[in-house]
């Protein structure tokens, strides 16, 4: 077999179970890969002689006839999970040399699964961003490049985790999404992106960014891959006080490709103004595709999503400034050359103003006045409450007997690098736009690549589930998957 | 409402984070741009609703009170710029 690192995981574990491949080999293929992905910078910390022994590992596994899932599957980790022994610092300079001497209960699941790691993968700084941009590691490349020559954004926060199954460097990759770091970048580069319900996967050793509204999700090749990384991340975990005491179901299972009689809400606020008529045209053609195999289609109202955006970009930045509060030069990371006679608050100032980057160091002050006295009230409580209304109208709407909500994933597609990030911080904010709703009402949601814009970029839609049911949710998206048919891959150009 | 300079000046000690004085003015407008931003939430009625603290209305895992865990002092101290006998050592924090 060639061009192993090419495979999905449903092919490679199949390949695997029959002897046709090894588990060595199909890591030397992706460590191939990587090697030669330099331009893409999706990989920033490789671990190969880790994914070596873990291949080995597994090849002894299957051998023995003790396969899950995922055993040999070589695997790409967001550089926010901390793997023990690793660099582990969420694209931050301020955790420069910090090496975790823990291990995050989602990698701690797939390793003990047998899932071989490849390395660390790039983001935006603490998951801040939409464009993968604002990291110490400098910005991921689209693998995505047309004639016009342009690098394009992989989309952010997770574009490390994007980029690298994009350009298949791995078969499948972990990711973060908080305001829309998984679908967004999933979108971006033609890959399936899925947030789970919050409390579905453990945040434990997940760098935090908002710890209400980040959870973990994987980023793959197929919607059938998502449901296998799904049942492998998830978890109930005691060391998490929000993960959910729910038993983790067989999602593959539940790909039954049966959709008949679901119902799918069309939400009309969501028809915003400047809405181009490419995304607006590609999302009642997927809608025709849900009526054609047997899902009814809806019109459905979410009165207070225009107000999601702005209490986002309240609530996010409050508990980051609190989250980040820790990163103060004395526990880990980096601290500041000091000067004669600094004491104590003068190392925290400049450990803090040279280790976070701009985007982090803006939301973190805007974190800390929203919740300062006299102002708490009138931002961070007011945003709560909308949150609230937010999350009822999605209630209401499901209590009509809703199945999913079907929505584009972004305004548009991918734009360039350096084109968004110059001025305005609430321009890049619009990005969320149509993401973000999901993450203040703790539903799961995925993107699945649907098609190509007239320039040549995928473009990709998007289905929020039930609380709890990204079994009923995978379902869909595959029936969607099949129906688009979008077999797309970016030309290799690095 | 709108943020002076001095206030960014005390919102960046809040955070800890030194801005230099020459940086306050851009400081102040960009805060002011996202600040004016969020206004928009102001058109919203929420007499009588209650801020939304978690997802799930579920209580808050309890366990017994045992100890789990401990006995780590190297592992602690291992990422620490500077650990001493034990301690993290930190600059001088009483004059």
């Amino acid at each position: 077999m060639s061009d192993l690192n090419k495979l999905t995981i449903a092919g490679a574990r199949d390949a695997l179970a029959k002897g046709e491949v090894s588990a060595v080999e199909l890591t030397e293929a992706c460590i191939g890969a990587i090697d030669a992905s330099g331009a893409l910078n999706a990989f920033v910390h490789d671990t190969p002689d880790l994914a070596r022994d873990m291949a080995k590992a597994a090849d002894a596994r299957i051998k023995a006839g003790d396969a899950a899932p995922l055993t040999g599957i070589p695997v790409g980790v967001k550089d926010l999970f901390c793997v023990k022994g690793v660099p582990s610092q969420s694209a931050s300079r301020i955790l420069e040399g910090f090496l975790p001497q823990y291990e995050s209960t989602v990698t701690r699941n797939l390793w003990d699964q047998g899932a071989v790691m490849l390395g660390k993968l790039n983001q935006d700084e603490f998951g801040m961003g939409s464009s993968t941009e604002n990291s110490v590691y400098g910005a991921t490349v689209n693998p995505w490049k047309l004639e016009d020559g342009v690098s394009r954004t992989a989309g952010g926060s997770s574009g490390g985790s994007a980029a690298a199954v994009a350009a298949d460097l791995c078969l499948a990759a972990t990711a973060t999404d908080t305001g829309g770091s998984i679908r967004q970048p999933a979108a971006f580069t033609g890959t399936v992106g899925l947030r789970p319900t919050y409390g579905r996967v453990s945040r434990w050793g997940v760098i935090a960014y908002a710890s209400s509204l980040d959870q973990a999700g994987p980023i793959t090749k197929t919607v059938r891959d998502a449901a296998i990384m799904l049942g492998a991340m998830a978890s109930v975990d005691p060391k998490d006080s929000t993960s959910a005491d729910r038993p983790v179901p067989d999602y593959e299972a539940a790909l039954t490709g049966d959709i008949r009689g679901k119902k799918i809400g069309i939400p009309r606020e969501y028809r915003i103004e400047g809405l181009s008529d490419e995304i607006d045209g590609l999302w009642s053609r997927t809608a025709e595709m849900l009526k054609d195999a047997g899902a009814e289609i809806v019109d459905i109202s979410l009165p207070h999503a225009k107000y999601a955006l702005p209490a986002y970009y309240v609530i996010a930045p409050a508990e980051a400034s609190s989250n980040l509060a820790r990163y103060d030069g004395v526990r880990y990371g980096r601290r500041a050359k000091l000067g004669q006679g600094d004491g104590v608050v003068e190392m925290y100032e400049k450990t803090r103003a040279e280790g976070f980057g701009r985007e982090v160091q803006r939301r973190v002050m805007i974190g800390t006045y929203v919740l300062s006295a006299g102002f708490y009230d009138a931002y961070y409580n007011r945003a709560r409450k909308v949150r609230a209304l937010i999350k009822r109208d999605f209630d209401q709407a499901y209590a009509g007997g809703i199945d999913a909500i079907l929505a584009p994933t972004t305004p548009s597609a991918a734009f360039g690098l350096g084109t968004a990030n110059k001025g305005d911080p609430v321009e890049m904010y619009l990005n969320d736009v149509f993401t973000v709703t999901l993450n203040l009402a703790g539903l799961p949601g995925i993107s699945v690549p649907v098609g190509l814009d007239k320039q040549g970029l995928p473009l990709g839609m998007q289905l929020i589930g039930r609380p709890w049911d990204e079994a009923g949710l995978l379902n869909l998206a595959q029936a969607l998957e099949t129906a688009a048919g979008f077999t797309a891959k970016p030309a290799h150009w690095w | 409402m709108s943020i002076t300079e001095d206030e960014a000046r005390k919102v960046a000690h809040l955070a800890r984070i030194a801005v230099d004085d020459a940086d306050l003015p851009a400081l102040a407008q960009e805060l002011n741009g996202i600040l004016h931003f969020m206004e928009q939430l102001n058109e919203v009625d929420v007499e009588g609703v209650e801020p939304m603290t978690g997802v799930e209305p579920m209580r808050l895992k309890r366990r017994e009170d045992i100890v789990t865990d401990g006995e780590m002092q190297d592992l602690i101290l291992k990422n620490a710029p500077d650990a001493r006998e034990g301690f993290f050592a930190v600059p001088k924090v009483v004059e």
